[in-house]
């Protein structure tokens, strides 16, 4: 009972419309549920709501029927026997007659017929009735949107489900279908109408029949929306795209081949149309159509086909683009056209079909005849008239299609046209064999309309080749005995005298034809190995000698890749050995070679190059490359020149190959020898002098090994630090096991040259481990870095901060004894004493009595008097809290106390000024210093460094800490600076918050714009003091013209906008850096957009400052400047002609 | 009065392409002076609007390149313009927008003269020297219809 009550709420809350649409549809999907759980019946509801489904009131009738309708498809897994459906089918078919209420009855027609069989089909019969109703009973034109479509969809549905049922109606169902489409507009109705006549096209297929002679009515209601244009954007969720839309139209065009008498004449008429999509759809059905309706039906229109598009290939295709790149293109690469690319493709689908009657007309054509009798005036590329270039360009892409599409139709152009341009010519067939043996060609029978056509074709056999399996006869032959003639003619377009210097596109032409020679594929190509080899030796003397034609040069080194890569799957072939013999060997001669004049720049791009091609050449490349590099390292000393090529090679190594190699992996051995290799060289340096005294050499190895490292496993990184490890303890002067136990003087960590090198080395290989790998004595090593630190090298300090980011944590679990966790690292470095007997002489021990003893913190903080100490012990703290802040560990919070307290403790003002003045100032100078270093310790601690503590070296990072800092910080640095009273700690504080707000992402700084600006406009006028913040000032400039263009900061600067003119007017002088002032300038042009009222009363104030940038020295600040005047001037209508 | 246009058909020419200067960042180079030069002055009014048609005055050849000539040191800049018909009535408008344009786009130091190529125009002596009159431009600023007109057609330059 209670059942029935909560039924009777559903119902009227639906019928009754008073209710809001959700609540609706929560009533129809209960009353659903009730049904599926068989709590309620079918033949229940239908009695409950027998009221309003025969109501006089049409609003309820119509609410009542639909309510029914849509419980119907809430229901559509639930089986209903066939009586039922009956009845529901009888019912819904008289409610189509109701105008009233016509919605409710299309959905239950909808639904009904749309069930599966397995749950209860409409039968056959009634699915004829409901058809016949609907066409008899229904005026689809004065029905809504929404109705209309559901009108087609259950067309659609009848013709999909009860095809046979409905076919019986013939007549009347084509007509009702008329009726139906008949000035039909709306995007979502013609989606199913014109499925719709691709259903009754397969319904009635035969050619003679029903169809057949309805055909053209048909099609002239289907006629007017080809092209498809949509006038109006669509709005609204259900939109349909035009794509698609133009797909379906396609469909039903290509749905029988009746319609070919009146579809083809209308493409072809519209192919000439100025539209552009007309164009492109016109081309498109084209090519489906004419696949649908086969050769025979189009065959007659081959010809008319054939001129449109040669037509429309001439109209639209581009200047090619005559330059090498490193991605392979087959043929001339000529810019993407859409609407050529459709031809180009329509054409090959016309080959394919009517292959034999395509080959008469290309054979007959006349533009192709004229070029080809007139090929022979076509010498050069610059002496080609426009138009003919044009033609030239056409035939080319038409010759490339049927030369790729088809065997016969590759045969039939080779043999008619290759055949007949080289008689035009002058080499007639018979002649070939002569000219075999001719020898290179005078240079004026070089032809570059032939050679570009002779290109266009082979790229389209080769295509060919490799796309069928099978071997085309007769272009084979032609190709076989032409090939020396070809050949030489390519050549010949290289040769370059003094009075004969060939333009780009010849040397271009030239260059590719033999790349394409060259690779024609493998064991199957009728190039001969000869020829083959000709054309490498060609190539590889042009490597060599050719240096300093630029293009010619480059362009030969793209295409010895392109033909490298080739082989690159099929290494024991015949070509490939060759490949190897003559380019790869030569090119590593190429490094031993003094003698030969080719800059050395261009040998190791030579090398890199051809090293790309594949791992196996990489390898050998790789070899050579190593003993290069060791032979010159040996020489350093003796020989400038090869310090500088140790130099290149080594920057090779690390910036080309390597990249390389961790893209294609595999060649993990040789990194890790040759990583093992160079500290043997270190090692065995010890008695005459190291090669890595020499800065730019150390530097250049540093990086090498450090990029090693970081491509390697961690096996491979445990075998090279164990053996720079052995090194580093043996073949230096650090005592590593020592420096534990004893207090350690001063002298011995005096680091000669030799010691540095080697120590930075090692630091480079810390920097690059990945983080579970095992490092030998780490307690030792983090001593010997604590103290070579506070020598100022820097990359130790680096080092130090990867190894604190990299360490496990103890709260991880990972408790092995052995291994040094991170808080006991951190212990050493924050606890361990460094001891100064006197003077300059530092100490390290641990709990050793003396008076002066201190930690490493405590150096930060100034409590030596060696400045220089200061400075140092700041810097490593910094690449220390940079490690840290990375992982996101607690200490970070001490290590910036630190340095703030640094940048806020003023001793000058506490120390009383008893030494000579001269003395105070050295020590004010030093103070000063060390205090700024703490300030830009910051931009270390934020900022993405490039040498460690990245991806790349395999560092920890938690995600958004630069956020979390920057958080944390931000109230930290803020009460400081409004607290700071002496200007000095001001200046610092200031600084240093400034390089935390540069490199911030903008989106945090945006949450806090309000508090910021003021901070932010301090540090603008501060930092014009000192030219050297030249950099910063820009970084916070860039931050405020984000905050000037986002919505969130507008507010904030809405406010102090007075304060920001005035700020910027102060700025657009600065004369130290022109990026500064044109961003100034761009910012008071997004000023100008702010309301009127806050910034009109600084018009004039900005208007005679930017006048003053009218007269800039700098171009681009005078641009900014006439843009920023007219924003400004224009924010009041003026008349006065200066404003 | 015929209230038709005064070219109904004008030509229309290519644009020629903008052309990339070799930026200055180098460091050294920041306190290098870059002169201000014929392709500047060209570039703050080639897009200039016709009056009468939507084209800009570089489509339709009324002013070229090597129509202006310019002297940084001397603070002169002088930009020939040829009107596409003779009688074109509209010298004078033109001859203002360059005029206006070049004064809210040079530095004050600079003299502007602004006068129409020898030959082209049926009234030549006539325009040059109103459009070269301090006083005439001026006034002719101080007309509301005038200055709307001016604005209009300088806006594309503004871009």
């Amino acid at each position: 009972m209670a059942e029935t009550t909560q039924l009777t709420r559903h119902i009227d809350s639906y019928i009754h419309s008073s209710s809001t649409s959700t609540h609706q549809v929560s009533s129809l999907d209960a009353i659903g549920l009730l049904i599926k759980t068989n709590a309620l019946t079918l033949e229940a509801l239908v009695r409950e709501l027998d009221v309003y489904l025969t109501s006089t009131d049409t609003v309820i009738r119509s609410r009542g029927i639909l309510l029914l309708a849509e419980v119907l498809t809430r229901i559509n897994s639930i089986s209903l026997d066939s009586k039922t459906i009956h009845s529901l089918v009888g019912f819904f078919k008289e409610r189509l007659a109701d105008w009233k209420a016509v919605r409710g009855a299309l959905v239950g027609c909808l639904e009904l017929i749309r069930r599966k069989s397995d749950v209860g089909m409409v039968t056959g019969s009634d699915a004829k009735a409901i058809a016949q109703y609907f066409i008899q009973h229904l005026h689809f034109q004065s029905l809504g949107l929404y109705d209309r479509k559901l009108c087609f969809e259950l067309l659609d549905c009848l013709l999909e489900h009860h095809a046979d049922s409905v076919a019986s109606l013939e007549e009347d169902l084509i007509f009702g279908f008329c009726a139906a489409i008949d000035a039909e507009r709306d995007p979502e109705c013609l989606m199913p109408a014109f499925h719709i006549v691709e259903s009754l096209a397969r319904l009635y297929p035969d050619p003679s029949g029903l169809f057949a002679s309805f055909a053209r009515d048909v099609f002239d209601l289907l006629e007017p929306y080809f092209p498809i244009q949509f006038t109006h954007t669509t709005s609204g969720d259900a939109h349909v795209h035009r794509d698609d839309l133009s797909r379906t139209l396609m469909n039903a065009f290509s749905s029988t081949p009746l319609f070919e008498p009146f579809v083809i004449p209308l493409l072809l008429q519209k192919l000439s149309s100025s539209l552009h999509s007309a164009k492109i759809d016109s081309l498109q059905y084209l090519r489906v159509c004419s696949s649908k309706y086969g050769a025979e039906r189009i065959a007659k229109y081959v010809g008319a086909i054939w001129s449109s598009l040669k037509d429309t290939i001439n109209t639209y295709l581009m200047e090619p683009n005559f330059s090498f790149t490193l991605a392979p293109t087959d043929g001339i690469d000529f810019p993407k056209n859409e609407v050529v690319i459709e031809a180009l493709s329509l054409l090959q689908q016309l080959i394919v079909q009517n292959s034999s009657q395509l080959v008469s007309l290309i054979i007959d054509d006349k533009d192709v005849n004229f070029i080809i009798n007139s090929i022979a005036s076509y010498e050069m590329y610059d002496a080609v008239s426009v138009q003919e270039k044009k033609k030239l360009h056409v035939i080319g892409r038409i010759l490339y299609i049927f030369a790729k599409t088809s065997i016969p139709s590759c045969n039939a152009v080779f043999q008619s046209l290759l055949l007949r341009m080289m008689d035009s010519l002058g080499f007639s067939v018979s002649n070939i064999d002569g000219l075999k043996n001719a020898g290179i060609l005078a240079s004026q029978s070089v032809n570059f309309g032939f050679l570009y056509l002779c290109i266009e074709l082979l790229a389209g056999c080769r295509e060919l080749v490799i796309l069928s399996e099978e071997k085309p006869g007769t272009c084979f032959t032609i190709l076989h005995s032409s090939s020396d003639f070809l050949f030489n003619s390519f050549c010949s377009v290289l040769a370059v005298s003094a009075d004969r210097f060939p333009p780009d596109p010849d040397i271009y032409i030239g260059v590719k034809g033999l790349q394409i020679l060259a690779m024609f594929n493998l064991d199957v190509f009728p190039i001969p190995k000869s020829t083959f080899e000709n054309i490498l030796k060609k190539f590889m003397s042009i490597i060599i000698e050719d240096f300093n034609k630029t293009i010619l040069w480059n362009s030969t080194l793209k295409s010895l890749f392109h033909i490298g890569s080739l082989f690159q799957n099929f290494s024991e072939s015949e070509k490939a050995m060759s490949y190897r013999s003559f380019v790869l060997d030569k090119t590593m001669e190429l490094l031993s070679l003094d003698d030969i004049s080719l800059p050395f720049s261009l040998k190791l791009e030579v090398l890199s190059d051809i090293g790309m091609t594949s791992m196996k050449n990489m390898l050998k490349i790789l070899q050579g490359l190593e003993g290069a590099i060791f032979a010159n390292l040996s020489e350093v000393h003796r020989n400038l020149t090869s310090y500088d090529t140790a130099v290149q090679l080594l920057e090779c190594y690390s910036c080309k190959l390597l990249p390389w190699i961790l893209e294609n992996g595999g060649a993990e051995e040789f990194i890790l020898q040759f990583s093992v290799d160079i500290w043997n060289q270190a090692g065995n340096c010890m008695d005459f002098n190291s090669p890595f005294e020499e800065k730019g050499l150390l530097d250049a190895t540093m990086k090498a090994m450090k990029f090693s490292v970081g491509c390697c496993s961690e096996e491979s990184q445990n075998v090279i630090i164990l053996k720079s490890y052995s090194i580093l303890s043996s073949r230096t002067n650090f005592q590593l096991n020592d420096v534990q136990r004893l207090p350690l003087t001063f002298e011995k960590y005096d680091i000669s040259l030799r010691d540095e090198g080697i120590l930075l080395l090692f630091a480079s290989v810390i920097i690059a481990l990945r983080p579970k790998t095992h490092v030998p004595n780490i307690r030792g090593i983090l001593h010997l870095f604590i103290i070579t630190l506070l020598k100022g090298v820097v990359p130790v300090a680096q080092a130090l901060g990867s190894m604190v980011n990299k360490l496990i944590s103890k709260s991880n679990g990972a408790e092995k004894s052995d291994e040094l966790t991170l808080e006991e690292a951190l212990h050493i470095i924050f606890n361990t004493k460094i001891c100064f007997s006197s003077d300059n002489m530092l100490q390290i021990c641990d709990g050793s009595i003396n008076r002066n003893e201190i930690v490493l913190t405590d150096v930060c903080l100034g409590m030596t008097n060696d400045r220089l100490l200061q400075t140092n012990a700041v810097c490593g703290l910094s690449w220390i809290g940079k490690g840290l802040l990375l992982r996101g560990h607690e200490k970070i919070k001490d290590i910036t106390k630190i340095l703030t307290e640094c940048l806020i403790s003023d001793r000058n003002s506490s120390l009383p000024l008893i030494e000579g003045l001269d003395e105070n100032n050295e020590e004010h100078k030093g103070d000063h210093l060390a205090r700024k270093c703490a300030a830009d310790a910051f931009h270390v601690l934020m900022s993405d460094a490039e040498d460690c503590l990245n991806r790349k070296f395999h560092a920890t990072m938690r995600p958004l800490y630069k956020q979390r800092f920057f958080s944390s910080m931000m109230p930290i640095f803020l009460q400081l600076i409004s607290r700071s009273d002496s200007s000095s700690s001001r200046y610092l504080l200031l600084r240093a918050f400034a390089r935390v707000m540069s490199v911030t992402p903008l989106i945090v700084i945006l949450n806090d714009a309000k508090e910021l600006i003021s901070v932010l406009l301090d540090c603008l006028s501060m930092l014009t003091e000192d030219i050297q913040d030249k950099d910063i000032l820009y970084g916070l400039l860039l931050v405020l013209s984000g905050m000037l263009t986002e919505k969130n900061g507008q507010e904030a600067v809405i406010e102090n906008a007075h304060i920001i003119i005035n700020c910027l007017i102060k700025l657009v002088d600065y004369s130290h850096k022109t990026l500064v002032r044109e961003s100034c300038i761009q910012c008071l042009v997004a000023l100008s957009k702010l309301p009127h009222v806050r910034i009109y009363p600084l018009r004039t104030q900005v208007l005679e400052a930017i006048s003053k940038c009218l007269d800039d020295t700098k171009r681009s600040v005078r641009n900014e400047a006439v843009k920023c005047r007219q924003a400004w001037a224009s924010i009041a209508s003026s008349r006065s002609l200066r404003f | 009065m015929v209230s038709g246009l005064i070219n109904e058909n004008p030509v229309i020419y290519e644009r020629k392409q903008r052309q990339q200067r070799s930026t200055q960042s180098l460091p050294a180079d920041e306190y290098t002076v870059e002169p201000i030069d014929q392709q500047e002055i060209f570039d703050h009014i080639r897009d200039i609007k016709d009056p009468e048609h939507p084209y800009s005055l570089e489509e339709l050849k009324v002013i070229t390149e090597e129509a202006v000539e310019v002297d940084d040191q001397k603070s002169y800049v002088r930009v020939t313009f040829t009107p596409t018909v003779e009688h074109c009535s509209m010298a004078t408008i033109i001859g203002l927008c360059l005029r206006v344009k070049l004064l809210r786009s040079l530095p004050p130091r600079y003299k502007v003269d602004i006068r129409v190529a020898p030959g082209s125009h049926a009234t030549e002596a006539a325009v040059n020297k109103q459009l070269n009159d301090k006083e005439r431009v001026a006034a002719a600023l101080e007309n509301p219809n005038l200055v709307d007109m001016v604005d209009e057609c300088l806006a594309p330059s503004f871009d």
